[in-house]
C-alpha cells in the first residue's frame, strides 16, 4: 500500500477507536482543537526542518505529491493519527484514574 | 548545520518546548509516569510497526550523514524510535497544558468585558 493508503486508513481506525471504543468525548472538547493547532503549528516547523535538510526523504511512488512546508501532505495525516490516539489513550486514562480515586475537580 | 545530530537536534528542540508546559504549568504529565508509560505502551508500538513497514517498502528513508547512524530493530534508526516516545509525550503536554490555561483565559477574557457578555 503507498503512504497516502496507509494514512487514510490510519486516521479511519483512530478515529473510529476513538469514537465507538474508547468514547472519551476528545472531539467534541475545544482544547482539543486548540492543542492540535499548536501541535500542527510545531509539527510544520519541527517536520519542514527535517524534510527541507532533507535528512528524511520520501519516495515520490508512494505519495501524492502535495507538500506542505517541504513536508509530504501525508505526514500531517500521520501525525494527526499519531495526536489524536495519543491523546484519546491519555484521557481515557484519565477517567480510568479518576473513577478509581473519585476525588473531583471539576 | 548540526552534522549527524541534525535529526537529534530536531528532537532536542521538542523536548525543550514541550517540557517546561509541566512545571510552568504545574501540570502532572511528567510526574505521573504510569499513567504516561500506558499511554506510550498503547499507541508507539502501532506507529514504530508502520515506520518498520513504511522503511521496508521505502516509503521514507534518511540521509545517514545527518543522523548518529545507530540503528535499533526492524532497521529503525535511533531517532525515530525517540521521535515516537518525544511527539505523544509533547502532543500530551499540549493538551493538558491548554486544558489548564483555558479557563484563566476565559475568566481574563469576561472581566473587563461585562458590556459585551450577555
Amino acid at each position: 500500500m503507498t503512504y497516502t493508503g496507509l494514512a487514510l486508513f490510519a486516521i479511519i481506525t483512530v478515529l473510529l477507536v476513538e469514537l465507538m471504543v474508547l468514547k472519551t468525548g476528545l472531539l467534541k472538547k475545544i482544547e482539543f482543537y486548540l492543542a492540535y493547532a499548536i501541535v500542527v503549528f510545531f509539527q510544520l516547523l519541527t517536520n519542514g526542518y527535517l524534510t527541507g535538510r532533507e535528512i528524511v526523504l520520501y519516495d515520490s511512488e508512494s505519495i501524492i505529491g502535495l507538500r506542505i512546508a517541504f513536508a509530504p501532505f501525508e505526514d500531517l495525516m500521520f501525525g494527526f493519527a499519531l495526536v489524536v490516539l495519543t491523546m484519546t489513550v491519555w484521557t481515557k486514562l484519565q477517567m480510568v484514574e479518576e473513577n478509581r480515586f473519585p476525588i473531583s475537580k471539576e | 548545520m548540526f552534522g549527524e545530530w541534525s535529526y537529534m537536534a530536531m528532537l532536542g528542540f521538542v523536548l525543550i518546548a514541550s517540557w517546561w508546559l509541566e512545571f510552568a504549568f504545574k501540570l502532572r504529565v511528567l510526574r505521573n509516569p504510569k499513567r504516561l508509560f500506558t499511554t506510550l505502551v498503547l499507541v508507539s508500538p502501532w506507529f514504530i510497526a508502520w515506520d518498520a513497514y513504511a522503511i521496508s517498502l521505502g516509503h521514507w528513508f534518511f540521509d545517514r550523514t545527518q543522523m548518529t547512524g545507530i540503528i535499533g530493530p526492524m532497521n529503525i534508526p535511533l531517532e525515530e524510535y525517540l521521535f515516537f516516545i518525544l511527539i505523544p509525550i509533547a502532543a500530551v503536554l499540549t493538551l493538558d497544558g491548554v486544558t489548564k490555561v483555558l479557563p484563566i483565559v476565559r475568566s481574563w477574557l469576561k472581566r473587563p468585558a461585562r458590556l459585551v457578555n450577555k
